[in-house]
């Protein structure tokens, strides 16, 4: 079947198979390799990518239904420089082994866009479907908190 | 008396520049950008094959015959592997298991045969058509049970099984291993007590749940060797061990080479080897060509490591003083069907199970027995969260029943530098008594605190907890060290960088020593053919034994630099010293020579000739005090753990009288770091630890039916901490008494952030409801059925 998607800002044509969910096309066929594979059945968030503007679990999205749709990665917010957000992921020591934080800085930036100044449950509601088994989740609060308060100011 | 430690590392630990500072993670930018590569992630291009297995649906079945022709004839399928492809035993400790399965299975998920095909939907769809005849057998499924008199075999071979010499397995049974400490006079010792409370208390299996799955790329090339990809703990010991295993197969170590990128969480169920030597036998059937296997996250739960359950019978005698004389701890653990691994944590747990405290007579059993569970294996806290759940319970009993406050009954007998450990060997520097009085401070203990809402009653609660790292007695770190023409400085090591901040922690220390900045330091992640020795990333010991394999490459360095400047303008090596990344000089303050103007292409002379060139270095470290021969009997006589990290929790908590709900108000916990290289790192192993053994306590839960399979493989059945689960506050407080052979003084925190948790939380329900909960986890379920039925039997007795 044919997808025509817009990766990052760039335009992709493709043959892909029916069954190929999202997260397969992304990563075997374009090569972006941060939404990551964890659970293939939407539990554990860490396939997050943002699917015209709204985050989406890409394990649980067939490829086919995001044609014509835009595709952003954390790869694709990441080209010029790190955004505030990551870079208060990196001073607060948001995350260890990394696997998730691509799929937690894309959730945490879509709350951040709808809401520039989130309280404390806002953030974990907001995180509640992203799994971290590394951080206690701790740091990755007072982060998103952060960038929301300066964001405000 | 303490341990003499027969090396010199770096004393001077005044005027710290790097070392004790929150450096910025050097892995931070690859993390969050997405740059950084699991093995998932690394292409390898149209060749790339796919595995997938065949798992056995019984816990213990005699193969009868296994069809694989439906499946070689399918669609994309290149090779079809069972057991008679690799007939090879392998194992870490003990050799007991065998790559696929010969002859008989032992637990539900045990690999019978594998198919390698074009895609990774060709293999899976192909491995449903190999045909297996099992003849269905009886499962072991209680530890108990399997040491009763009569009961069948789990391996009958047990007493030919190769392992090493501080293992003892009793031939003809289900155990394994049986540890044995016997120390003074525990009968006479109860006989004496004012006070003897003896109970049994029940801890589960548990998972590791890392976010990344094991997977493994695998490529044996026309040259004949062999390249393993893997996200692993244990890059060298994973080469060992393959080598071992495929010896048959002509190869030595020379010619398997294992790469470990970044590696997306470990937790002790990425050691040693598990599915890795799947994909790395497979590859070798279809030379040239890549083959990935890649766990579900179904199999994530049911075929790697799992942590062992326990049946603890626990027996301790007090004085009224609250002087704690003795302790009988009988340790029956539920090992699963493979031990190799696992029957270490059953022997760490034995030498080691009175808890932090000074006990003159001791009786310890520590039994290692074979069920048809998945294998059992290491998980963050090695034994050690598991006995600590009774211990630290009995303890709080044992104080209210002497009506003693616990904490006060805890520093009274908690252990300190120099008391006899229960092997014998002595007690390292510990900060423990400052632990305890921080952590109780910290959650206002003694302040009774009531709750506004008449539906909630607070508790609080307090548990130490300790852990020395588990090890081959020779486990051993190494590193290489090499400066750049700028005179940025590139490191190897083979410790992995689980997320715990271990690269950065080695840069710290190489950069405290050589005055160049973190920042242009990187440490490299291994590659068994070009970084030197690490035995694994485990038992919280590679920021002190690596962290010393780094320190004195970097000390190494250090002298090759002064020597050359000795050279070519003859001041004294002891004259000069290292400062803002130059050589400077004690006796002519105007000399300075920058690092970079040297260190690779080296000094120009006077007679315009030149000396020095790159500065390289390698340092080592393998503790050599440490010795694992003790009698058999008593565990006497050996010096099996190289020293302790000890610490304390504490919590105050709010639950529900109604539905039983637990809200963990606030945590406290203090861990004796020695000296905490980067304190923001140390923070994040308290923090992420202690929401780790919450979730151990409070909800995680592996469930088995009765025929050995587990029912709840999924994250939507197994919880595991959201955002929303975790304390109102997490209060992590860093206790600093040096280590003597540490680092700059420091010794590792990884694992023991989580051992306190679960006791902690049995007290605070205690205190809170009058209601002791004897087995994890302590579920909201079970909370509200202690409360009605503690009020029936309230209301019986009015």
């Amino acid at each position: 079947m044919n997808l025509n998607i817009k990766v990052n800002g760039e335009d992709w044509g493709l043959d892909v198979a029916p069954a190929d969910t999202l997260l397969d096309v992304l990563r075997e066929r374009i090569g972006t390799k941060s939404p990551k594979i964890g659970c293939e059945r939407g539990d554990c968030g860490s396939c997050t990518v943002v699917l015209d503007g709204r985050s989406v679990r890409s394990c649980l999205v067939l490829a086919v239904e995001a044609d014509g749709r835009e595709v952003t990665t954390v790869e694709g917010i990441s080209y010029e420089g790190l955004s505030e957000l990551q870079n208060l992921f990196i001073e607060n020591n948001s995350f260890q082994c990394g696997f998730c934080a691509p799929g937690i800085v894309l959730s945490a930036t879509e709350l951040l866009e709808n809401n520039p100044d989130p309280t404390r449950h806002d953030v974990q509601e907001a995180l509640a479907g992203n799994l971290c088994r590394c951080t206690g989740y701790e740091p990755i609060i007072d982060a998103v908190l952060a960038a929301g308060k300066e964001g405000s100011e | 008396m303490t341990t003499e430690y027969p090396f010199e590392v770096e004393k001077s630990t005044d005027d710290l520049k790097t070392v004790g500072k929150p450096a910025v993670r050097i892995d931070g930018l690859d993390k969050i950008s997405g740059a950084a590569q699991f093995v998932d992630d690394i292409d390898f291009g149209p060749g790339l094959l796919h595995a997938a297995i065949v798992e056995s649906p019984h816990a213990y079945a005699k193969i009868v015959s296994i069809d694989t022709s439906k499946a070689e004839a399918a669609a994309g399928v290149v090779r079809v592997a069972t057991g008679a492809d690799f007939p090879y035993k392998f194992g870490m400790y003990m050799e007991d298991r065998y790559i696929f399965a010969q002859n008989h299975v032992r637990f539900v998920g045990e690999q019978v045969a594998g198919v390698i095909a074009r895609s990774h939907r060709d293999a899976v769809h192909a491995a449903k058509l190999i045909e297996v005849e099992y003849e269905v057998l009886e499962p072991l499924l209680d530890p108990r049970s399997a040491v009763a008199d009569g009961a069948e075999l789990v391996h009958p071979d047990l007493d030919e099984y190769v392992h090493v010499p501080w293992f003892f397995p009793q031939d003809d049974t289900n155990i394994a291993h049986w540890r044995k400490i016997r120390k003074g006079d525990t009968e006479k010792a109860f006989a004496e007590a004012d006070y003897v409370l003896e109970d049994t208390y029940h801890v589960p299996r548990y998972a590791h749940c890392a976010i990344e799955p094991h997977v493994t790329v695998s490529r044996l090339d026309q040259s004949d060797r062999l390249t393993v990809w893997t996200a692993s703990q244990s890059p060298h010991t994973q080469r060992h061990l393959f080598a071992e295993a495929l010896a048959p197969l002509g190869f030595t170590h020379k010619d398997v080479r294992v790469i470990t990128p970044y590696v997306g969480g470990g937790f002790g169920g990425k050691a040693g080897v598990s599915m890795e030597i799947l994909g790395a036998a497979m590859a070798t059937l279809v030379k040239g060509r890549p083959v990935k296997l890649r766990w579900t996250r179904e199999q994530e739960f049911y075929n790697t490591y799992q942590r062992q359950g326990v049946v603890a019978e626990l027996k301790v005698g007090v004085m009224n003083d609250g002087t704690l004389t003795a302790v009988e701890h009988k340790l029956y653990w539920d090992a699963g069907a493979y031990v190799e691994y696992g029957a270490n944590v059953v022997n760490a747990a034995g030498l080691s199970a009175t808890g932090p405290y000074r006990v003159p007579n001791i009786t310890n059993d520590s039994l290692c027995i074979y069920t048809n569970l998945p294998p059992g294996g290491p998980y963050r806290g090695f034994g050690y969260s598991e006995f600590h759940f009774g211990l630290e319970s009995h303890m709080d009993r044992i104080a209210e029943a002497i009506g003693m406050d616990p904490v006060d009954f805890r520093r009274k007998n908690a252990i300190v530098e120099g008391d006899e450990l229960a092997y014998g060997a002595h007690m390292n520097p510990s900060g423990m008594i400052e632990a305890i009085d921080k952590t109780a401070a910290a959650i206002d203990w003694g302040v009774e605190e009531t709750s506004d809402n008449p539906n909630t009653v607070i508790g609080k609660g307090l548990a130490l907890f300790w852990k020395a790292p588990a090890m081959p007695p020779n486990a051993s770190s190494a590193s290489f060290l090499k400066f750049n023409e700028d005179g940025s400085i590139n490191i190897t090591v083979s410790g992995m960088e689980l997320g715990q901040g271990y690269l950065t922690v080695m840069a710290q220390i190489a950069s405290e020593i050589l005055t160049v900045p973190v920042n242009k330091i990187r440490v490299e992640t291994p590659d068994t053919d070009r970084n030197p020795y690490e035995w694994q990333t485990v038992a919280s010991h590679v920021t002190w034994s690596s962290g010393l394999a780094v320190e004195k490459a970097a000390i190494e360095a250090r002298g090759k630099i002064f020597d050359v400047i000795h050279e070519v303008y003859g001041f004294e090596d002891d004259s000069l010293y290292l400062e803002d990344e130059a050589v400077k000089c004690r006796t002519d303050a105007s000399f300075s020579k920058p690092l970079r103007e040297f260190v690779i292409d080296g000094i120009q002379t006077e007679e315009g000739t030149w000396r020095g060139g790159p500065i390289i270095a390698s340092g080592k470290f393998m503790p050599e005090f440490t010795n694992a021969i003790s009698d058999p009997e008593t565990g006497q006589g050996g010096h099996p753990n190289v020293h302790y990290t000890v610490g304390a929790t504490g919590v105050v908590l709010e639950i529900d009288t109604d539905t039983g709900r637990i809200w963990v108000r606030k945590a406290a916990l203090a861990v004796d770091a020695g000296r905490a290289i980067n304190p923001d790192l140390v923070n994040g192993q308290i923090t992420g630890g202690l929401v780790q053994g919450l979730a151990t306590v409070l909800y995680e839960d592996m469930r088995f039916d009765e025929n050995g399979k587990m029912m709840n493989p999924t994250f939507t059945d197994y919880k595991i901490p959201t955002a929303f689960d975790i304390p109102d506050e997490i209060i992590p407080i860093i206790v600093e008494v040096p280590q003597p052979d540490g680092p700059f003084g420091a010794r590792g925190v990884g694992e023991h952030t989580m051992i306190g948790a679960a006791p902690v939380i049995a007290n605070a329900v205690y205190n809170a409801l009058g209601v002791r909960i004897k087995s994890m986890p302590i579920t909201q379920e079970k909370v509200a059925m202690a409360i009605l039925e503690k009020s029936k039997t309230t209301e019986g007795a009015n």
